[in-house]
């Protein structure tokens, strides 16, 4: 009795579900093969753990030269950001703490802010600079990351960065991200 | 918003919020890459993509920013009153959109063991790209090229874009290039530095993909001045967990709130019509509208928001709004519920 209620309500959902994606065999064989080198061409995300970042390396001063020339125009010489482009650098005291949630007006910047370096890497190779995405080299991208989180007192003045050493920096606030706790049902949250 | 009658919003009145411009692609040399953890690392033209089984379904996309200026602009209590509907709550858009389900493209690919989360990547000058966990593809994500019965514009991702029914907007990726399957969320620009929410208690929260559930009244509202006498109020309603079901209208201010009509079909994740018809007496007061969903969500006040989140929080507005009635019959935007 109980059984044929779960294999009733079990038709009733698969029948919700009927489409015509239902029907078919389970492949179409449609598409091809990708190969190797075109996986390798699109492929270039990477990760926290430090996957997919390219050979390469590059230093503070040497970002700190590729910034002037090629970032400044939009988010300042000291990163401070000119509306509306985003701000970058900086750890004013006051924005220290994580106090974004009670202070609406505290500027956040990759120090104050931002829970992976390696998303530093990620985001400025694929997006900038805004007027030519894609157009620094891997090393460039290694230097102006290590600009970028040295003006953010993350790692020393005098560091360069390759694949292992971006992918051991570990960000300040990192641990106040949290993962959504909604639900629906009855609660705000 | 406030023209609009229905739920279907016009393609080419789609809202539009792009992080790199709309790139200009070859629908004949577009093709969409699945790889990682996968058996069968392939290749899919746009031709291969219209082969497989199709479906149609009508649901919103809302941008998880929509409604920041009725929120945070002014000072609290003091609202700018000259908002329109389009202004607190026009980045939302329904649709019929039509494509292949995700499940289906990546079965054709084969997906491996412990795949737990996939990277949707765009073909835009920044190469948009969001981590979304697999659960999503095995439930009701899409690949669509098709909006209202057209090609999609440029402007929503010609020729493919993801479709995740009720999820935050910059999560359907438009002109969709690339899937990889892995085991992690990669931890893009667009799940940390932006699209994360910062709390009262010191933590931002992430990946914070459902709409909540949401309604506005479009009509009347500013900047219409109506006359004493019966009209109808009608506005829109929608949640990301499913159906409405039941919108609230108060016409004195949220102390008395009465059932409103729900125009047939109610669809799941779809914006839903709501209409109740009104004697308007000539004195001032305050009309508002407040959505329920199928989980019991009941849309909060804006003070409850705030109780819950504190006032930094970057997206997922969705408090209760209301117009302001004056004698003249001039409605204006009511933020301080
Ligand atoms: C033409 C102006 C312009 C130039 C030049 C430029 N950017 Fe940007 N940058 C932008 C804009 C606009 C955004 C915001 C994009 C968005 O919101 O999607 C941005 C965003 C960023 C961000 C993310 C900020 C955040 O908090 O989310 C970083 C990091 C960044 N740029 C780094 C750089 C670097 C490094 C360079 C130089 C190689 C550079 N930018 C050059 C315009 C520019």
């Amino acid at each position: 009795m109980h059984r044929a209620f779960v294999v009733g309500v079990a038709l009733a959902v698969a029948a919700c579900r009927m489409d015509n994606t239902a029907k078919g065999p389970s492949r179409y064989a449609l598409g091809r093969a990708a190969t190797a080198a075109e996986v390798a061409e699109r492929d270039v995300d990477v990760s926290p753990d430090g996957a997919g970042l390219p050979a390469g390396r590059g230093t503070v001063a040497q970002g700190a030269a590729l910034y002037v020339a090629q970032c400044a125009s939009c988010h300042g010489a000291n990163g401070e950001g000119i509306p509306p482009y985003p701000k970058l650098i900086g750890r004013d005291p006051a924005a220290e703490g994580f106090p974004f949630g009670k202070d609406p007006r505290a500027a956040r910047t990759i120090g104050n802010y931002w829970p992976y370096a390696t998303t530093v890497f990620d985001y400025v190779r694929r997006a900038m600079p805004q007027p030519a995405p894609g157009s620094l080299t891997d090393d460039q991208v290694y230097a102006i990351t290590a600009y970028l989180l040295a003006a953010n007192r993350i790692i020393p003045m005098t560091a360069t960065l390759d694949s292992a050493s971006l992918a051991a920096v570990k960000m300040p606030y990192a641990n106040r991200f949290v993962r959504d706790d909604r639900r629906g049902g009855k609660e705000v949250r | 918003m406030q023209d609009f009658t229905g739920t279907i919003t016009p393609a080419d009145l789609h809202f539009e919020v792009h992080h790199a411009g709309v790139p200009a692609i070859d629908p004949a040399k577009h093709t969409l890459l699945v790889h990682g953890r996968v058996d069968r690392p392939t290749v899919f033209s746009l031709a291969d993509i219209k082969r497989f089984p199709q479906v149609t379904r009508t649901h919103f996309i809302e941008c998880a920013g929509n409604g920041v200026l009725g929120w945070g602009t002014n000072e609290f209590g003091k609202p700018n009153p000259a908002l329109t509907p389009q202004q607190i709550a026009g980045l939302t858009s329904n649709s019929e959109w039509t494509g292949v389900p995700l499940r289906v493209l990546l079965a054709e690919a084969g997906v491996r063991r412990g795949a737990a989360w996939f990277l949707a990547e765009g073909g835009d000058a920044c190469l948009m790209a969001r981590s979304i966990p697999m659960e999503k593809a095995r439930d009701d994500a899409l690949v669509v090229w098709a909006q209202n019965g057209e090609p999609l514009r440029p402007e929503q991702g010609f020729p493919l874009r993801l479709l995740l029914p009720g999820w935050e907007g910059s999560t359907n990726v438009k002109w969709l290039r690339r899937i990889e399957l892995g085991t992690q969320p990669w931890m893009t620009r667009w799940e940390t530095a932006t699209y994360t929410d910062p709390l009262a208690n010191g933590t931002a929260r992430q990946f914070a993909f459902e709409m909540d559930a949401r309604s506005i009244i479009t009509s009347p509202s500013h900047p219409q001045t109506i006359e004493r006498g019966w009209r109808q109020i009608s506005g829109l309603a929608w949640t990301g967990r499913g159906k409405i079901t039941r919108v609230d209208v108060s016409t004195d201010g949220g102390r008395t709130w009465v059932t409103a009509v729900l125009q047939d079909p109610v669809l799941s994740k779809a914006h839903t019509r709501f209409t109740h018809m009104w004697e308007w007496d000539g004195r001032e007061t305050i009309i508002m509208s407040r959505a329920v969903d199928e989980t019991g969500y009941v849309q909060p006040t804006r003070a409850q928001l705030i109780e819950a989140r504190g006032i930094g929080t970057l997206y997922h507005y969705n408090p209760i709004y209301g117009w302001r009635v004056m004698p003249n019959g001039r409605v204006f935007f009511y933020g301080a519920t």
